[in-house]
């Protein structure tokens, strides 16, 4: 009776079956099979502790095996591309793995390298990589594989609840322990066990079955990792564990006693892989360019607003340089990004930068790094502030329009005029409350900040020309905010009777179609050089290849950091940064996307 | 691949002199290995240190040199390469410390020339968060070894005798294969640097015994204070070097990936690589 029933848990048995897809219980016994693609337990799923790296082999391989704060689990490479140090003793931050050499820190899920210390301005510029491999979880265990197919054995027998029972590491091969484990039955000697593939399956007692999947960790060295089934009630929870414990105690002796009077099998050698050809050389610096002289540290960040962070930025040598209402900074961000933030700090704050970061859901990988990369603690290369958003502070009254996010610099400046008495409003237009960043500066401005909530674009608009009702001739407008917003100002100042020039903006980004097909020659006045300008370059980029350097900060026209001035020729401007009639005048052109119009153009250079 | 218990059969390893033991911890004979070698050293019946083969006694090239036994299995130099800062009388020389590393001689050295990892492993003494950006340094050849130039880092307390932070200066000087130099600002003697030696003792590929060698500007700290804080460093070192994998420092340029502060570390696998060293690294093309 007692036989049947173990023949019947055999034959049910997934694990056994397993083994005869592959070719045979005979073959799977001798090692048939390529072991690198088959899913193998690595460790049992306690053993990835809140925040704790584990180290785990297999088939020779060592692995870093951990768990995000997010569920997901992690088995990578245990080695830091960098200098092959093992991840495994670096720190599990909950979110990223951080190499205990030098800092590196390498992501959740992807491994990729998201921060290099020694180099907080440019790098990791290029991706860097960690190995990763497959992590799946079942039956209490993580199961991995160099290069797995198809699915993690199917054990039919473990349902319900299991307990995954004391692993025990032997100084044995898999397929030994495997084979010995068909023997393990201490209560009765009448209840061979089934040997699979993966695994031995054993009917323990009329109730109970034990499958002990082996984890081939060297050729010569094994972890027996058994899952019983069904669990245990809690009362008897530590007895069943104990009495496996000492039972499988005397089986490893037994077992590594025979496994000593084999030969030595030969240690198994995995493969490192190559870094990729342009890893292998450090990316030269780039003598020109964006320059980020400064560097601060994130020494605070939170949560301003719905889908807005908040940083403040601390300077980690020196004093902050001077900023101006309007102004802003940019930040260089680990995979080469560069983003322009404007600062939205009160007069005489310079202590610390503070500016505000909006997720965007097409983030181009600026705002999403900001959010999800950047922590307090990192430090990141800037730029000195610039404005190219000048308030003028002679105005009776300034009006300020601020749509979403675009509060920002327009808080700076609301702060400095609260500061000099000068009237102001602000008129902050957001989807909600929950929307409204900095909320604790605004709440400092009192009266003079207006919001306005969840309006339809018409009714905006109607707000927008209710606010431009009444103007004196020294009033000033400034407007930041998306670019249908701005359009509607626009168009609303002028037909109250604004003049352009008492109407500002700042764009977040250039929303015009970019025409780059001209071909063109720009000569420098001062520099006594002519250049080509090719279709499909900027000027910006002919310059620099050329060795005149010009400041630029957006390089998409929409700051005005490129601003260079236009001797002859008639520019084709394609910038928002300037308005109708200075684009008219011809003066002055944004070189970073701006053209010609003709064959030639001489600049101010 | 060169096996772990063989003797090394690189001739530019093995015409090397080894740093074996620093001569005034020289008492009774002591077995050992030198590149996989077993070797006894101790000293002479004329009191001078010496060193022989364990399997027949036969005596093998040794000399005393900045305060070490230095040990040939081949046919070594006339010298040890020049330390010139040993022959000015008001500098202190002493073997500070002498550590076990489960891990290659170039390995070790690799890290001796690495400023990078200060803030994360020396934290609190040779470097602190923030401060972990590395500066653009020069790496030069000079009269066939590498020199690295006009390195700068922030310290919290670069030496023994340092009582604040400070921006220090450093140079860095690979002289053989298996050692290396450093010079950074001596602490109260502006103009002048101290100077930093790793000499190692390679048991074998994967296993070495580091020296610290201070040739230094300090009349304040005894030494015992000086010995104290050089083996804070090694030691924060030591979990690092013996977690690195492969041990053997591998000279393929796709074996690890580099960033624009390792310049020295990869002027030093091609210069590995150029003297045609094949022990205690990994060559290229063999990995």
């Amino acid at each position: 009776m007692a036989e049947n029933a173990a023949e019947s848990a055999a034959s049910e048995s997934g694990v056994s079956e397993a083994d005869s897809e592959a070719g045979g219980g005979g073959a799977a016994a001798d090692g048939a099979g390529d072991p690198g693609r088959r899913w193998h337990p690595i460790a049992a799923a306690d053993d990835l502790v809140l925040r704790h790296v584990y180290h785990g082999k297999l088939l020779g391989r060592e692995l870093a095996v951990w768990r995000a704060d997010d569920g997901f689990v992690n088995v990578w490479e245990n080695r830091c591309l960098h200098r092959g140090v093992r991840l495994s003793i670096g720190v599990n931050d909950g979110r990223e793995l951080v190499c205990a050499y030098h800092g590196w820190r390498y992501a959740n899920r992807t491994a990729g390298c998201t921060y290099i210390p020694a180099h907080p301005a440019d790098a990791p510029a290029r991706t860097i990589c960690n190995r990763t491999f497959g992590a799946v979880e079942r039956y209490g265990l993580i199961w991995s594989g160099e290069e797995p197919d198809g699915e993690v054995p199917e054990a039919p027998e473990l349902t319900g609840d299991t307990l995954v029972l004391r692993s025990l590491p032997v100084n044995a091969g898999a397929e030994l322990a495997i084979d010995w484990l068909a023997g393990y039955n201490p209560v009765s000697t009448a209840l061979p066990g089934r040997r699979g593939e993966y695994a031995t399956v054993q009917k323990y007692d009329d109730e109970t079955v034990i499958v002990f999947f082996v984890q081939p960790v060297d050729s010569d060295r094994s972890v027996i990792r058994p899952v019983l089934a069904p669990a245990p009630p809690d009362a008897e929870r530590i007895e069943v564990l104990r009495h496996h414990s000492a039972e499988l105690e005397e089986l490893r002796k037994a077992l590594e006693e025979h496994a000593a009077t084999l030969p030595p099998a030969e240690p198994m050698t995995p493969a490192l892989e190559q870094v990729p050809v342009h890893l292998a050389e450090p990316p030269e610096p780039s003598a020109r360019g964006r320059q980020a002289r400064l560097r601060v540290q994130v020494a605070r960040k939170w949560n301003t607003a719905a889908d807005v962070a908040a940083f403040e930025l601390e300077s980690i040598a020196g004093q902050l340089p001077t900023f101006q209402p309007g102004a802003h900074i940019d930040v260089h961000l680990p995979g080469g990004l560069v983003r322009q933030y404007s600062l939205t700090n009160g007069p005489g704050q310079l202590d610390r930068y503070r500016i505000g970061v909006k997720l965007e859901p097409e983030s181009r990988g600026g705002s999403e790094a900001m959010h999800h990369t950047v922590r307090e603690g990192d430090v990141l290369a800037i730029s000195e502030p610039r404005n190219n958003f000048p308030l003028r502070r002679n105005a009776e009254r300034t009006i300020l329009l601020a749509g979403g996010i675009g509060i920002t610099p327009l808080l700076a400046m609301a702060q400095a005029l609260r500061h000099s008495n000068l009237a102001f409003e602000l008129h902050c237009f957001a989807r909600s409350r929950d929307h409204l960043a900095f909320g604790e500066t605004l709440e400092r401005l009192g009266d003079s900040v207006t919001a306005h909530l969840g309006l339809s674009p018409a009714d905006t608009a109607a707000a927008i020309a209710r606010t431009l009702e009444g103007r004196s001739p020294s009033d000033r407008v400034y407007g930041c905010g998306p670019a249908p917003m701005l359009a509607a100002v626009r168009e609303l100042a002028e037909a109250a009777g604004w003049p352009e020039e008492t109407v500002h903006f700042e764009y977040f980004a250039n929303p015009t179609e970019i025409d780059d097909s001209s071909s063109f020659e720009v000569s420098l006045a001062r520099s006594a050089l002519t250049l080509a300008v090719p279709a499909g370059r900027t000027v910006l980029e002919v310059l620099r290849d050329n060795g005149v350097d010009v400041a630029s900060s957006c390089e998409q026209g929409a700051c005005g950091t490129c601003s260079v001035g236009v001797i002859e020729g008639e520019p084709d401007h394609q910038d928002v940064y300037l308005n109708e009639s200075e684009k008219q005048r011809g003066d002055r052109m944004m070189v970073c996307i701006s053209r010609a119009r003709g064959p030639r153009l001489i600049l101010d250079l | 691949m060169v096996s772990v218990s063989g003797v090394c059969d690189d001739p530019v390893v093995r015409d090397q002199w080894h740093a074996l033991v620093a001569v005034d911890e020289i008492g009774a004979d002591v077995s050992t290995r030198l590149l996989g070698l077993p070797i006894g050293y101790g000293l002479g019946p004329d009191g001078s240190p010496r060193a022989w083969r364990a399997d027949d006694g036969s005596l093998i090239p040794a000399k005393a040199d900045y305060g070490y036994l230095w040990a040939s299995i081949g046919d070594p130099p006339d010298e040890v390469f020049d330390v010139p800062e040993t022959r000015e009388p008001d500098r202190r020389i002493l073997n500070t410390a002498t550590l076990g590393l489960a891990v290659s001689a170039p390995r070790a050295v690799e890290n001796f020339l690495d400023i990078a990892h200060f803030p994360y492993v020396h934290r609190g003494v040779l470097g602190n968060e923030p401060h972990t950006e590395v500066a653009d340094y020069d790496v030069v050849d000079r009269d066939g070894e590498i020199w690295a130039l006009g390195c700068r880092f922030h310290q919290p307390r670069a030496a023994a005798a340092s009582t604040a932070e400070a921006e220090v200066e450093y140079q860095y000087r690979v002289p053989h294969p298996y050692c290396a130099m450093l010079y950074k600002s001596a602490p109260g003697h502006p103009g002048r640097l101290d100077a930093i030696g790793i000499f190692t003792h390679p048991l074998d590929d994967e296993h070495t015994r580091a020296h610290l060698f201070l040739c230094i500007l300090d009349d304040e700290n005894t030494d015992a204070a000086i010995r104290r804080f050089q083996q804070t460093i090694l030691a924060q070192d030591m979990p690092i070097l013996e977690n690195q994998h492969p041990k053997r420092l591998p000279l393929d340029p796709r074996a690890e990936t580099p960033v624009r502060c390792d310049k020295t570390a990869i002027a030093y696998r091609r210069w590995l690589s150029g003297l045609g060293v094949t022990y205690g690294v990994i060559p290229a093309g063999t990995g």
